[in-house]
């Protein structure tokens, strides 16, 4: 059975990094069912976040191969109980006069939050883990979608720790004259 | 190198930053041909102690950077313009990717601004290469070329070995920069293991010292890391029975009783009994590969496994391994010598007596052979003598069928890196361009590229480059006028029907005036009573190659075999003839 697992991976941010991993995933046959890039508190190291569906042998051999790249610096498999994991809604509803105050109070059940009105529809955003998207998304449904556009999750462990601690500027390789 | 101090900055073009680096770093020889986007690289090169070897299809600038990086253990280097020029190196860069093949090939790309507007003679090398390369490059900024080199350098050779491309857009080439050798590199998310691990290595020598049937399966690996000492120490200490890979062949000597030969599709029946019965398989360098195991699920049912290799990504890739061990092949097997010295030191050594007995009796029972062709020349024979007179000493390149997998049992291979074949990706062609690329690596050393007629008639117009360079390799082509390899499946699974595999190549080209079109010798061989003869007088040509047409008869078959997809229980030792792997004597 394939199961969805959830990657942190740290790269150097260089061009091309995201076109790397990319193809990688695809040339080995692997789903990236949802992927996210971004900065991190190193202004040179990139992190993305990047959920999978496989079995666990293939995602032993996959994570292999991603730390082959050499733009790889360090990969981190995320459990979902001990992480914090959020996505990005944002959805276009319909919403006339007769409609619009049970959208309202549909928002309001899921902490979201209106980011535009317009005569006939209301802009919301919401964030949340994907369960809770995927539950607004249903409430929201019989209203009529217009537009939807959802990001890719971003995910970081709880507690204190920080994974890119240890990846901090290791030694230089000092060339042989 | 550089006169200047390290780190000492100079104004030059970016073209002179790059023929700098690559002396920096290095490169006595290149193969390559120039174009539009990399001319500007042309000009210092003129003047630079670097050899540039201009060959005639830049598929022979990647093969024989290939071939010099296998004789010699250094990086090869080829180098190509924008386009078509790197596109035409697709072939070698996947090739030394699929063999570890330490490389660097270097392209032009048109200048930044035309970047991405598919400008004339543009194509996204680095796009294009990125699944086949250990690493690749695209610079635009002429200030990051010493790093970009340097690096490129260091990655192609350390860890495990590959391909590493460096496109630098003539903008970058034709500006004004400084020229400064790095003194260190930062690569954070680079760190080969070479050192194995303590407990890993003293697990593996347990499960040696308590198995009966062992068997050391030896890869590439072992030669690229120059192991074949330590390997010949570990093997000799235990008395374990060796199976050398086709990567490997060379890596233990083949005159040593404890080597069985190479296993797998066309593999000894001793070496494939080797695997195929053991009780622990210790794989060094070597990775599985579905043309070694054959059907995974039924190979070597019952052997635990001890896989020890530089890529963690090899080991369990295809075969579980009970135990891991990440590193380099020498240390590891300098680790393992340590660690059973001091097994045995407390009394513990392995007892292997009747399993090498077994596999003895099969050696002896099944050796290599071939049938001698009441008419006509059998090309075992050719490849055989070939062996017996060139020596050991030589190097032989091959291309890729049946000659290559005759080339590989039929000589003699006694020190590594003497056999050089395109094993990982089969690229037909590759020996003449390969055989090149060794015998610039090795000028006072015979080479001898064993090609076949088809292999042979896709790259020997680089025939024209080592008459012109002064490369005088030998080319024995193993005229079967037939894709050989092809032709042999065709009578083993396609009932005879011999769709487009006839080359008619005893007739058209006339390969002896091709030689001699070259500027080569060209000579010709038909019954079994001249080949000795012929080699000879080809042995005593050393200042122009040699092409030697042995007109082979064309139904010979390489044998053993194992029907791909099938077990290895079913090799056939001839055609509809099984071996009987009895193991009552064990």
């Amino acid at each position: 059975m394939a199961e969805s697992h959830t990657l942190s991976v740290l790269v150097e941010d260089k061009p091309g990094v995201l076109a790397r991993i990319a193809g990688l995933f695809s040339r080995r046959g692997y789903n990236i069912t949802s992927l996210a890039v971004g900065p991190t508190e190193h202004p040179e190291i990139s992190r993305m976040t990047i959920r999978v569906e496989v079995e666990d042998s293939p995602l032993e051999q996959v994570t292999k191969q991603l730390n082959k790249l050499v733009e790889v610096i360090k990969i981190v498999e995320l459990e979902p109980r001990e992480a914090v994991e959020r996505e990005l809604l944002l959805v276009k509803v319909r919403a006339d006069t007769a409609t619009r105050g049970q959208v309202l109070d549909a928002v309001q059940l899921f902490r979201a939050k209106v980011v535009d009105v317009a005569v006939d529809a209301i802009t919301i955003e919401v964030t949340g883990n994907h369960d809770k998207l995927q539950d607004f998304l249903r409430v929201v449904e019989t209203f009529g979608i217009r537009e939807l556009v959802q990001s890719g999750m971003v995910a970081v462990g709880r507690g204190s720790r920080s994974i890119t601690e240890r990846t901090l500027r290791p030694a230089p390789i000092a060339l042989a004259d | 190198m550089s006169q200047d101090a390290p780190g000492a900055a100079e104004r030059v073009t970016g073209a002179q930053s790059l023929i700098r680096s690559l002396e920096a770093a290095g490169a006595e020889t290149i193969f390559g041909i120039p174009g539009g986007a990399i001319l500007p690289a042309y000009d210092p090169l003129y003047d630079s102690s670097i050899r540039h070897i201009l060959v005639r299809h830049e598929q022979g600038a990647g093969h024989a950077a290939q071939g010099y990086a296998a004789a010699s253990g250094r990086v090869g280097v080829c180098m190509a313009t924008s386009g078509p020029g790197a596109t035409n190196l697709v072939t070698p860069i996947a090739d030394a990717h699929m063999d570890s093949v330490p490389m660097v090939a270097v392209t032009g790309q048109v200048g930044e601004s035309m970047i991405g507007t598919d400008a004339f003679q543009e194509a996204d090398i680095r796009g294009i290469t990125m699944p086949i390369t250990k690493h690749n490059y695209l610079v635009t900024d002429p200030d990051q070329i010493p790093r970009v080199v340097a690096e490129a350098f260091y990655l192609a050779s350390t860890g495990r070995p590959g391909p590493v491309l460096v496109d630098v857009a003539k903008s970058a080439l034709q500006a004004q920069t400084t020229f400064a050798w790095p003194t260190q590199l930062h690569l954070p998310g680079y760190r080969p293991v070479t050192k194995p691990h303590a407990k890993q290595i003293r697990e593996a020598a347990k499960l040696i010292t308590g198995s009966r049937k062992p068997v050391l399966y030896v890869g590439g690996g072992v030669i690229r890391s120059g192991a074949s000492r330590e390997l010949r120490v570990l093997a000799e200490k235990t008395g374990m029975p060796v199976v050398t890979t086709l990567m490997a062949r060379g890596a233990f000597p083949d005159s040593h009783p404890q080597n069985l030969g190479m296993p797998g599709m066309h593999g000894t029946v001793a070496a494939v009994a080797a695997l195929q019965k053991s009780d622990l398989i210790i794989s060094l360098g070597a990775r599985f590969d579905d043309r070694v195991t054959g059907n995974l699920d039924s190979f070597a049912p019952n052997a635990k496994v001890v896989h020890a290799d530089i890529d963690p990504a090899e080991i369990g890739k295809n075969r579980r391994a009970d135990v891991p061990i990440v590193g380099d092949a020498r240390e590891v097997i300098a680790d393992l010598i340590v660690a059973l010295q001091a097994l045995e030191d407390h009394g513990d050594t392995g007892d292997f007596e009747a399993w090498v007995g077994f596999l003895a009796g099969v050696k002896q029972r099944y050796p290599l052979g071939y049938d001698t062709p009441a008419e006509g020349l059998a090309p075992q024979y050719v490849i055989e003598r070939l062996g017996a007179i060139a020596g050991p000493e030589a190097v032989y390149a091959s291309g890729v069928g049946q000659h290559q997998m005759w080339a590989s049992h039929f000589i003699t291979y006694e020190n590594p890196r003497t056999w050089i074949n395109s094993g990982g990706a089969g690229t037909m062609g590759f020996g003449v361009p390969a055989a090149m690329g060794a015998k610039v690596a090795c000028p006072d050393t015979t080479v001898w590229a064993i090609d076949g007629d088809g292999c042979f008639q896709m790259t020997n117009q680089e025939l024209a480059t080592c008459t012109l360079e002064g490369i005088p390799i030998k080319v024995a082509v193993i005229n079967n006028e037939s894709l050989g390899m092809v032709r042999q499946w065709q009578t083993l699974f396609y009932e005879g029907r011999y769709s487009n595999t006839d080359l008619q190549s005893k007739r058209i080209p006339d390969f002896v005036k091709l030689a001699d079109a070259y500027g080569a010798v060209g000579l010709s061989c038909e019954t079994p009573e001249q080949v000795d003869a012929t080699i000879e007088k080809a042995m005593e040509i050393d200042d122009v190659p040699v092409v030697v047409d042995f007109r082979v008869h064309r139904d010979a078959m390489v044998w053993p075999m194992v029907a791909a997809g099938t077990s290895n229980d079913d090799i056939k030792y001839a055609r509809d003839l099984a071996p009987d792997f009895d193991e009552d004597d064990l």
